[in-house]
């Protein structure tokens, strides 16, 4: 049997710097695809409001392990075979954006209404009225929400191990098939998986009393 | 596209899939009731508790929110059987799934109590309320009726985690997902159909949320009003 050493827990810390960049893919495309979503639940339209609504309620209730599967082989069967980091990277993002939509839609209308009347008799068209003052008021109360839910992001990508995608965990997996000591490999994982996620942590609640600091 | 669709298996599959829904109901449900009172208990001791029991529930909770859930799971399952305590792989998701809940109960908890202004304790007291009583009258039922909202979707956010417990192969929903597609090569047919069967089971448990919260809490009953 192999001894646990330094260079396996080289290994994990070099895993999971594809831990943080399937977050940060993860983050980019769920906010790419989240605002839009965001935009159409505030929206006028009531098509628009229940199309996305819809998604948001699909999304929302199933396991992101089951959106997971689905993208990896359940298209794979279908025809078109993704590589893991792609499927992972899609359902992180598919998973990510019902989220952070319903989360930056509370912080749309948590912008006083008076803001709207206001910039409208200004003379503001929509797209300046979300541009210059709702969505930088908004911004401003969803920044410690969102920084809290990429803790969820990075959690989550935990899951893309079971798809066969080397990131922290499953290195954890393999380390752990060599040496066969699953309690210290897997809370030398925690630990780092801690050490990425509790500063986002501390930084969200940090932020969470500036913004109230602010209006206090 | 040249993909035909085939639900064929579904003749004589489908009692697997109940069956693996079945339990995944049961893990969820034992590890909500659990994880509910283990996250109700450290909210008491985190909010009136001394400074050592305060720092150490801060700890649990800070531990349990920022690692991931699969971890929790493999540490309860092969690391504590490595170290002599051998579990099954059904007990292991639920105590990993309670330990989670708790930690995750005790922050919404927590705000819950913490909402509960003083004048109400030391009302109690001059009532002559017995610590029990104030404690069970007076905090946690209108601590509870407030955070409601928040506890009933961790709840239903706790059932669609309870899936990854088939990494350690708890034979539940999606356990038996993926049983049935190694057999049948039909991926795509079956994660479909346990997706679905997840969104009916999670607008069941918000029913049912809603239900408990109806007869728990008089004032939603009578005024049709939250707090």
């Amino acid at each position: 049997m192999i001894q646990l050493s330094a260079n396996h827990i080289l290994y994990l810390v070099e895993a999971a710097r594809w831990t943080v960049l399937l977050s940060l893919i993860a983050f980019a495309g769920g906010a790419l695809v989240g605002l839009p979503l965001a935009l159409m639940r505030v929206a006028r339209s009531r098509l628009l409001r229940g199309l996305a609504g819809i998604y948001i309620q699909i999304i929302q209730g199933t396991p992101l392990l089951i959106v997971l599967f689905l993208s990896y082989f359940g298209l794979g069967i279908v025809g078109f075979k993704l590589d893991p980091l792609v499927a992972a990277g899609l359902s992180l993002t598919i998973y990510a954006a019902a989220f952070l939509a319903e989360i930056w839609r509370g912080c749309i209308e948590a912008v006083p209404k008076t803001q709207w009347e206001a910039s409208d008799c200004l003379g503001l068209n929509p797209f300046q009225q979300y541009a210059y003052v709702i969505l930088p008021q908004a911004v401003r109360i969803a920044t410690p929400p969102t920084v809290g839910f990429m803790v969820q992001i990075v959690k989550n990508t935990s899951l893309a191990s079971v798809i066969g995608f080397v990131e922290l965990a499953r290195a954890g997996q393999i380390v752990n098939n060599s040496t066969f000591e699953p309690f210290a490999i897997f809370a030398i994982v925690g630990a780092i998986y801690f050490a990425i996620c509790y500063p986002l942590s501390l930084a969200s609640r940090h932020l969470e009393r500036k913004v109230h600091a602010g209006r206090g | 596209m040249s993909y035909k669709f085939d639900f064929a298996f579904l003749a004589d599959r489908w009692p697997d899939f109940v069956a693996g829904a079945w339990l995944t109901v049961q893990l969820t449900v034992a590890s909500i009731a659990l994880g509910f009172v283990v996250g109700t208990v450290c909210a008491l001791a985190r909010v009136y508790g001394g400074p050592v029991l305060r720092r150490l529930v801060g700890i649990y909770v800070e531990t349990i929110r920022n690692t991931p859930l699969l971890i929790q799971i493999f540490l309860v399952y092969f690391g504590l059987s490595s170290l002599g305590l051998k579990l099954s792989a059904e007990v292991s998701a639920i105590v990993a799934l309670t330990v989670n809940m708790g930690a995750y109960t005790t922050e919404i908890m927590r705000a819950g109590i913490q909402s509960i202004q003083r004048t109400q304790l030391e009302a109690a007291d001059c009532l002559g309320l017995t610590k029990m009583q104030t404690i069970l009258h007076v905090v946690l039922l209108p601590a509870m009726e407030r955070v409601y909202p928040a506890l009933s979707s961790q709840f239903v956010l706790l059932m669609l985690a309870s899936s990854i417990t088939s990494q350690i192969s708890a034979e539940e929903l999606t356990a038996t997902a993926n049983l049935v597609q190694s057999d049948t090569y039909r991926s795509f047919e079956v994660y479909m159909i346990v997706a679905v069967v997840y969104l009916a089971l999670s607008a069941l448990y918000r029913f049912a949320l809603w239900a408990i919260g109806l007869v728990l809490f008089e004032r939603r009953r009578r005024l049709g009003t939250p707090l």
